[in-house]
């Protein structure tokens, strides 16, 4: 995967193509992360979101260009690839982060367990410890991966579409969380289509097969760029006073429908 | 006459107790092993070795070599053929597969059913429980050490990449990695009980525990004790059946491990009754 970054970044990509043996189906990508940002990766399905992210967890190596990361990075998956059947508690899920510091073959320790107590409980799951993740809510089950990460304490961190389809009460208790790593100096990048939540990012990366835009969301989302990045997905766009409006229209490969605006 | 009589008298023979013995320790082990087998969707892989391997099986018996060397030879020819069919596109993995274990079931039966083969086609589709030696015994043990000490060892990596295979390999597990290792195991357990099972009744001791258990344990592990226990009960149950209706032990205790699937599967519950009842 990914050498250290330049002084200061926890990520840089440099002139990344990457694809699956064909065509590229991501490039042009060039952007930096420092420790302590957060970045929203907007872009349709199929826009290159999760070949960008393979690519940071050093799965996919680059066509063309270079990634560099800090150190390893969590990645917090969509809920739906888990296995919901399989049995484990939110305190198992959560204790799968402490693979990353080694002794993988022996039981987790009290410090590891003390550790995984600690991140369900800022995620705000100390009482639903004990239940089995195919019983949790979305939102719950999305802190919990949120807490297996925490655990792992890495510097950056990966998340695919954390808010998508979470119960209001969890979307602010993980937002909550985003703010506080931002603090303690972790690098952010989370994937998604909503338009709106974007703006509460430090920094909006569009993509659409290439990189369309890459800077702080009054820069980035204009008219021009939400137009490049969704393309036919985007299905009002208006002009106004404070701005534009775009409204998006999400096709989920669950086919949960799903609308985002966003304001400029 | 003793109450207890009818249980114990199968076991008064040094026969049967080695029988006990071999469907015990292999139980213990494949009861558990089934566990990752079901959850890492394995089945018809491990049915795929458990079949393919019969040429190696009948060559051996043929030559008048081990067995079980034979059965391991077997599956590892199986297992590379198996990989090279599943990887042709135009027809699919399933078909593929299916293709590959046929031919070499075909080849296995023209082997042991040519002119000069000995007698014991049998033996080797359906196992030989009675039949079982002091280095039957032996091999079962040393699989239930070191399968059962890397089942441990593996515990964690195995229960993160069954759970989610991104975000395990993200927290440094190699997913391709630990099912290879998965496989191997599997491998060497189903060449070691094929000895006991025969190649066609084998599957029914890493498949069935699983099943009978599924839903009625709340963690892997305890899933995996309660899979050892099933086997190893259905085990005693099929050779008491045996014993009684003087039927063939290896079907007789296959028959017992099914039965105790549909038991399992009967009277299955849902996830969080089985977390509650766990309490």
């Amino acid at each position: 995967m990914s050498a250290t970054p330049e002084p200061g970044l926890a990520v840089s990509v440099t002139g990344l193509a990457a694809g699956y043996g064909g065509p590229p189906v991501l490039r042009e990508v060039d952007f930096g992360v420092r420790a302590g940002e957060s970045v929203c990766v907007l872009g349709p399905n199929g826009g290159g979101k999760t070949t960008l992210f393979r690519a940071l967890l050093g799965e996919l190596a680059p066509t063309t260009g270079r990634v560099r990361v800090s150190g390893r990075p969590a990645y917090v998956a969509q809920t739906e690839r888990t296995r919901l059947d399989f049995p484990v508690t939110a305190l198992d899920v959560a204790l799968m982060g402490s693979l990353a510091h080694g002794r993988w073959w022996l039981p987790p320790r009290r410090p590891e367990r003390a550790a995984a107590a600690a991140a369900l409980e800022r995620v705000g799951l100390t009482d639903a410890s004990r239940e089995p993740f195919g019983t949790l809510s979305g939102g719950q089950r999305q802190r919990a991966l949120l807490a297996r990460a925490l655990v792992q304490a890495a510097p950056v961190l990966l998340l695919d579409e954390p808010l998508s389809g979470v119960d209001p009460a969890s979307a602010r208790e993980i937002g909550r969380v985003f703010d506080e790593l931002r603090d303690e100096g972790r690098a952010l990048l989370v994937s998604s289509h909503d338009v709106e939540s974007a703006r509460a990012f430090d920094l909006v990366l569009c993509l659409n097969g290439r990189q369309i835009a890459f800077g702080p969301p009054a820069r980035a989302l204009d008219r021009a760029t939400l137009e490049a990045t969704y393309g036919s997905e985007m299905i009002v766009l208006e002009g106004g006073p404070g701005g534009v409006r775009a409204v998006t229209v999400q096709h989920h490969e669950h086919g949960h429908g799903h609308e985002g605006h966003g304001h400029h | 006459m003793d109450l207890l009589d009818p249980v114990i008298d199968p076991f008064r023979s040094g026969i049967d107790q080695r029988a006990l013995l071999e469907v015990a320790l292999i139980g213990v082990l494949c009861g558990a092993l089934g566990f990752w087998v079901v959850s890492e969707r394995l089945t018809y892989g491990a049915e795929s070795l458990a079949h393919g391997l019969l040429p190696g099986f009948v060559l051996a018996a043929l030559a008048g070599a081990p067995l079980l060397l034979g059965a391991a030879g077997g599956a590892l020819v199986a297992a590379v053929l198996v990989a090279l069919a599943a990887r042709d596109e135009r027809i699919g993995p399933d078909t593929g597969t299916a293709v590959a274990v046929t031919g070499l079931v075909g080849l296995g039966a023209l082997l042991a059913l040519a002119p000069d083969s000995p007698q014991r086609l049998e033996e080797l589709l359906f196992g030989d429980l009675l039949g079982v030696t002091d280095g039957d015994l032996l091999a079962a043990a040393l699989l239930l050490a070191c399968g059962g000490a890397a089942l441990v060892a593996l515990h964690r990596p195995l229960c993160a990449v069954a759970f989610d295979p991104a975000g395990a390999a993200a927290a440094g597990v190699r997913p391709a990695l630990v099912r290879l290792v998965l496989l191997a195991l599997l491998a060497v357990a189903i060449a070691v009980a094929v000895q006991g099972l025969g190649a066609l009744l084998v599957l029914a001791v890493l498949v069935a525990p699983p099943v009978a258990v599924r839903g009625h344990a709340s963690t892997p592990a305890r899933a995996m004790a309660a899979g050892a226990a099933v086997a190893a009960l259905a085990g005693l149950a099929g050779i008491e059946l045996s014993f009684h209706a003087g039927s063939a032990a290896g079907a007789s205790v296959a028959l017992a491990l099914c039965g105790a699937a549909a038991l399992g599967a009967a009277f299955r519950r849902s996830p969080g009754s089985v977390r509650r009842a766990g309490r």
